[in-house]
């Protein structure tokens, strides 16, 4: 709950490009808590702490190895800052 | 699941046999984690691809109400966590009272959810043919505060000056909004139904210190679903809270 009124209290404050990183430390700060403590995570069997930290290994390489090619590919982003020379339309839902 | 707390024959001590359990649980909870992560990496990608159009769209939602939220999900993990230490103490009548405190906690959460979702109605913020990120700032409804509006209005002026297109790029923002809080709270909807099968099994006095995988199991479930929330928050409500 501290960490719920901290999270508020950083997202008015301006630190420039790093808000959402101050934004992620605390919920990830929040989320082990709740893994240690409330999931008993911190009394388990190894076995049972080896799979939880699989299951963050395979995450980071899911988000790691897909936004770098994300990064690296050219896309149509905001109008006007295109890597493109065309600007590809983009058709999502029109209405 | 066994309902007994009988040892089987494949295990072979009880505790081998709740150990087991709770690892399978955690394995579930493993391809939980891999299917909302594939939600956040898309969020992610769009939100960087449209910042304006997400910006605004985070600042329309209603930033009490989702606080006041995270507040009472974490308040229900905790009488939760609370249910299974009676449980494992034997305390049966406050494993009842903590389970249905939780249950209760729950379903504030939903009903709070489903009011977020019903001004996103009334705001012209659903995806698809009325939608208009300008509506919300130039019909001002019953109760709405209008100075808050007129800054509102300014925002999104200012954003259809960056980006034109901003009336399709915020239907990608409120899709991932409706699709993940959608999905976190059709989870919800699964937990208060393990809830309250776990309620009836409590006041049948089932679970004692040596058998109360069930407890142990459906609190996994629901604190993985808390931490999905604890995500959720930051990333729809705060991303561009900051002017």
């Amino acid at each position: 709950m501290l960490g719920t009124g901290i999270t508020v209290w950083a997202a008015f404050q301006n630190f420039h490009q790093f808000n959402i990183v101050i934004a992620l430390v605390i919920a990830t700060i929040k989320a082990t808590l709740v893994v240690l403590y409330f999931m008993h995570a911190r009394y388990s069997p190894k076995r049972t702490q080896l799979v939880i930290v699989c299951s963050v290994f395979w995450l980071a390489i899911m988000l790691a190895l897909t936004l770098t090619d994300y990064d690296t590919r050219s896309h149509e982003t905001q109008p006007g800052v295109s890597r493109l020379s065309e600007p590809v339309p983009f058709h999502f839902l029109s209405v | 699941m066994h309902r007994t707390g009988d040892l089987y024959g494949q295990f072979q001590t009880l505790e081998q046999q709740k150990d087991s359990a709770a690892l399978g649980m955690w394995v579930f909870l493993v391809t939980e984690v891999l299917f909302f992560g594939g939600l956040f990496l898309t969020y992610t990608i769009n939100r960087t691809a449209f910042s304006t159009a997400f910006g605004i769209g985070s600042n329309t939602l209603d930033i009490t109400l989702g606080a006041g939220n995270t507040v009472v999900l974490i308040m229900s993990s905790l009488t939760m966590a609370m249910a299974v230490w009676s449980a494992q103490v034997g305390k049966k009548r406050l494993v009842s009272i903590f389970l249905i405190a939780t249950l209760a906690l729950g379903t504030v959460f939903l009903g709070v959810k489903a009011v977020e979702y019903k001004q996103k109605f009334d705001h012209h913020l659903i995806p698809g043919r009325g939608f208009d990120m300008k509506y919300h700032p130039t019909h001002p409804m019953a109760g709405d505060d209008l100075k808050e509006l007129a800054l509102e209005k300014e925002e999104v002026d200012k954003a259809f000056a960056v980006d034109p297109d901003i009336n399709f790029h915020g239907q990608l923002y409120f899709s991932l909004y409706f699709g993940m809080t959608g999905l976190h709270a059709l989870h919800m909807i699964v937990g208060a139904g393990l809830l309250v099968w776990l309620i009836k099994g409590s006041f049948a006095g089932r679970f004692t210190p040596q058998y109360n995988t069930p407890v142990e199991i459906v609190g996994l479930y629901w604190h993985f679903v808390d931490i999905v929330w604890i995500y959720l928050f930051p990333l729809l409500y705060l991303i561009d809270r900051h002017r």
